[in-house]
């Protein structure tokens, strides 16, 4: 019984391959572009808004990649994505420097506050000092959720515990880390009743504002700025520069940044983001 | 409990009014899914009849991978493919990342070992004078192929069902080489994914409550299908 897979069933899976390699198009590579950009502008829904006009102004059909600011710069650095839309600044100007990317420019802010449990056991409820209120929370080993994702937001969380004069507590019973995006992060801190750091935007409008309510703002370390980074053509020929361009041209043009100034404000009676090119 | 009501009353507005592109979206998930399953059977059902019929060595080390496969996580499937499907990786020059083949691809790698398994299993439990009197009968190579797999196809029809459930609900896998692009590669398990990390918890258990009911329909037409041949 000597059997193997006669000619005709392998001819059979080859014609089902074919109808599906002739089933996907390729497209014009020009008229296409990979977004990859941090969390915190798809949960908000901000994207939403702005990708479909892009893409009737522009014609390019753009593929948005929401992850966080560490792997979007990792996309960039790879040449698998065309563009990025990151909140990272120190990162992103090794990236920069690096040569990975090019055409840095702002595009807008809004900035990170520290929400927790109404009870607020580390008492740092309408603190100023952000560093200063992380230290609190470590002395009274309050539950902390980070979001140990490399993120742009974990980040800046990891530059206030420098701040703090203090070590990341990774390791440490009541720190935790999520791995996950911000909006899932608010939820499970939520529900576990922990601090976190998150983009105020997200906490808008995909958090439970009751249940985990601002404790700390305001303070000039919290400042959360976004920049637009074209990937470095001359390093990925396969990278779409010119539609990159085009994005970073959208971004930064009088009424995109009137929407993104008004996006929100409807519905959260205030702005999620202050449009700021530079 | 006033979550559960939410999300009863959410599923049935997006369904009667197809807001949120659900109606786009559960078309896409069948589509997409149906012709990962259907790769997955041209390959899966000869390679497990190849496996418990064929006499050539390494056949029980490659039975051992059929089954070890079985178990394929999703998320490695997910990576692998975008490894290879990348702009810097192997085949970047298709430009298929972040495209509904993309997703076929990596959910036929988590489908095919499945099927194959479980075709293999029901083959190697046939009677033995069964292949005596096909044989005897003058079957030529195919005709026997053929017989053998018509006399499992019960168990086969279950190895289908398998790989079906198995892709339907994977969600690391379509996440990962789909990118969860709306219109293009939102599926209902990166759908719902995506609702839960906005907080909108109605409308990601409406998503799910719409995937249940698309897998629970598949399963009832299949079980139909397979309860039809029995009486044949």
């Amino acid at each position: 019984m000597h059997l193997y897979p006669t000619r005709s069933l392998l001819a059979l899976v080859v014609l089902g391959m074919l109808a599906i390699a002739v089933g996907c198009r390729g497209g014009d590579s020009s008229r296409e572009l990979i977004l990859a950009t941090t969390t915190s502008t798809q949960d908000s829904g901000l994207l939403e808004v702005l990708i479909p006009r892009f893409e009737a102004e522009s014609d390019i059909h753009v593929k948005v990649i929401a992850v966080g600011s560490g792997a979007a710069m990792e996309m960039g650095q790879r040449g698998d994505a065309d563009v990025l839309l990151v909140h990272a600044p120190a990162a992103e100007e090794e990236f920069v420097a690096a040569g990975y990317g090019v055409e840095r420019a702002r595009v807008m802010y809004n900035d990170f506050v520290i929400v927790g449990p109404p009870s607020d056991p580390a008492g740092v409820a309408g603190a100023a000092d952000a560093a200063a209120a992380l230290a609190k929370i470590a002395a009274s080993r309050s539950t902390f959720m980070s979001r140990g994702d490399h993120s742009g937001t974990h980040a800046k969380e990891q530059a206030l515990w420098a701040a703090a004069g203090l070590d990341v507590p990774r390791g440490r019973s009541w720190y935790q880390e999520t791995g996950q995006g911000m909006g899932a992060t608010l939820t499970i801190s939520a529900e576990k009743e922990g601090y976190t750091l998150t983009d105020r935007s997200t906490w808008l409008a995909a958090g439970d504002q009751e249940r985990l309510p601002i404790t700390v703002e305001g303070d000039p370390r919290l400042f959360n700025v976004y920049h637009v980074i074209v990937v470095n053509p001359d390093r990925h020929p396969k990278v779409n520069a010119q539609g990159a361009r085009r994005f970073r041209a959208f971004l930064l043009q009088q009424d995109t940044l009137r929407e993104i100034g008004e996006f929100g404000r409807a519905q959260y009676g205030q702005p999620l983001f202050t449009p700021d090119p530079a | 409990m006033d979550l559960f009501w939410e999300a009863f009353r959410e599923a049935w507005r997006l369904l009667s009014t197809g807001d949120g592109d659900v109606y786009g979206i559960t078309a896409r998930t069948a589509a997409i899914t149906g012709t990962s399953t259907a790769v997955s059977m041209l390959i899966g059902i000869p390679s497990g009849l190849g496996l418990a019929l064929g006499r050539f060595p390494g056949q029980r080390t490659l039975v051992a991978f059929a089954n070890a496969g079985t178990g394929m996580p999703p998320v490695v499937a997910g990576l692998f493919v975008s490894m290879l499907l990348w702009r810097s990786g192997l085949f970047g020059g298709l430009r298929l990342i972040y495209t509904p083949t993309a997703i076929v691809f990596a959910q036929t790698i988590i489908a095919t070992p499945v099927i194959a398994a479980i075709t293999a299993a029901a083959v190697m439990a046939l009677p033995p004078s069964l292949h005596l009197q096909i044989r005897a009968m003058g079957a030529g190579r195919l005709q026997y192929l053929w017989l053998v797999a018509r006399e499992a196809r019960l168990p086969i029809l279950v190895a289908v069902m398998a790989g079906f459930g198995a892709v339907i609900s994977e969600v690391g896998a379509s996440m990962m080489v789909g990118g969860n692009l709306a219109g293009e590669t939102r599926v209902l398990t990166t759908a719902a994914v995506l609702e839960v990390s906005k907080g909108s918890f109605g409308t990601a258990l409406a998503f799910g409550l719409i995937l249940v009911a698309v897998t629970v329909a598949v399963s009832l037409a299949l079980t139909a299908v397979q309860q039809s041949a029995r009486r044949r």
